[in-house]
């Protein structure tokens, strides 16, 4: 430990605003932005869920990976790069 | 090569490793974090020049480092934009410059916290805080055009060219100090030298650095999957995604 008690700590020798200030600002910008991040994932995952949700309640699902979800979705098309 | 290119560019098979990476990103990155600043904070000796005040360095320089490796990476993903149209290299710049754009602030802010009891001042315009203010201005102007430009494509040219003429401002940030009379410090880690400080000094530096990079992975990968399932939503593997969970039972 570089202190005597957890005031020095605390303190920093007069320090401690200066310390204190970066550190808060540090760790609520990024909290903000990790947790931020997190939820609007989960909220585009949830929407998409609802989406395909709709979807196959309408239509059954085909069996086939390549089958198009509907008439007027684009499927991917692979081209060969050579 | 060129498959493990083209498997790179497609977006459902990043989906798929993001998910499988990011629990390890968290982790350990918050254990690096977490360690390397508690270190710093409470058991690293202090500097007998600056006292405590500098033990902001342990959120400063991690900080500020990520915000210009952030900008490379940027800038090396347009130009894969620019020359390949790969999709997730759009994707990448869209979700990293946000990441850029806090990170920026975070070590503009804590540099001026540090420089008024180290140099008496919280700002001065000198060359290196001037060039990181470009920065987080260069973030901003990015974030911006992409919002500004409706049509998916364009937009990804026009922030592609964007974030290659800012380019220009990362080696004048890094070798500001060298080039110009500055009161900012030199840098703390070169690749040729050993580091000026001691151990007790620079391994919590280096460890909130690494932690800090990982968390960055782990915020890229969160927020391209976002991106991702936005652009796909109406693709087959994204409705897919749900159906392999539901769908049979």
């Amino acid at each position: 430990m570089a202190f005597d008690s957890f005031g020095a700590f605390l303190a920093m020798e007069g320090h401690g605003p200066y310390v204190w200030a970066s550190y808060g600002v540090f760790f609520v910008l990024m909290a903000v932005l990790m947790v931020g991040s997190y939820r609007r994932r989960n909220a585009v995952l949830q929407s998409c869920r609802q989406h395909a949700g709709s979807r196959s309640s309408r239509a059954p699902k085909p069996d086939s990976d390549t089958a198009p979800a509907t008439a007027a979705s684009f499927t991917r098309v692979d081209v060969s790069q050579d | 090569m060129w498959p493990f290119f083209h498997k790179l560019g497609s977006p459902k098979w990043f989906y798929g490793i993001a998910t499988r990476l990011m629990p390890w990103l968290l982790v350990l990155g918050l254990l690096c974090l977490g360690a390397g600043l508690v270190w710093g904070l409470a058991f690293a000796p202090k500097d007998y020049l600056q006292g405590n005040s500098y033990r902001i360095i342990f959120i400063h320089v991690p900080s500020a480092f990520l915000a210009q490796s952030i900008y490379i990476m940027m800038a090396s993903a347009a130009v894969v934009t620019l020359v390949w149209r790969m999709k997730l290299a759009d994707v990448f710049v869209k979700a990293t410059a946000p990441v850029g754009l806090v990170l920026t602030f975070i070590s503009l802010f804590t540099g001026a916290v540090w420089g008024k009891p180290t140099w008496g001042t919280w700002w001065i315009w000198d060359a290196r805080l001037t060039s990181m203010l470009i920065l987080l201005f260069l973030y901003g102007g990015v974030i911006a055009l992409d919002r500004a430009i409706n049509d998916e494509k364009s937009a990804a040219r026009a922030v592609a060219i964007l974030v290659l003429v800012g380019v220009v401002n990362i080696p004048i940030i890094k070798y500001s100090v060298d080039w110009w009379n500055t009161l900012h410090q030199p840098a703390t880690f070169k690749l040729t030298e050993k580091p000026s400080m001691p151990a007790e000094m620079w391994v919590p530096l280096l460890l909130s650095v690494i932690g800090l990079y990982l968390l960055f992975g782990w915020l890229a990968c969160l927020r391209m999957q976002t991106e991702i399932l936005i652009r796909e939503q109406r693709t087959r593997w994204v409705q897919d995604l749900f159906h392999v969970n539901e769908g049979v039972r």
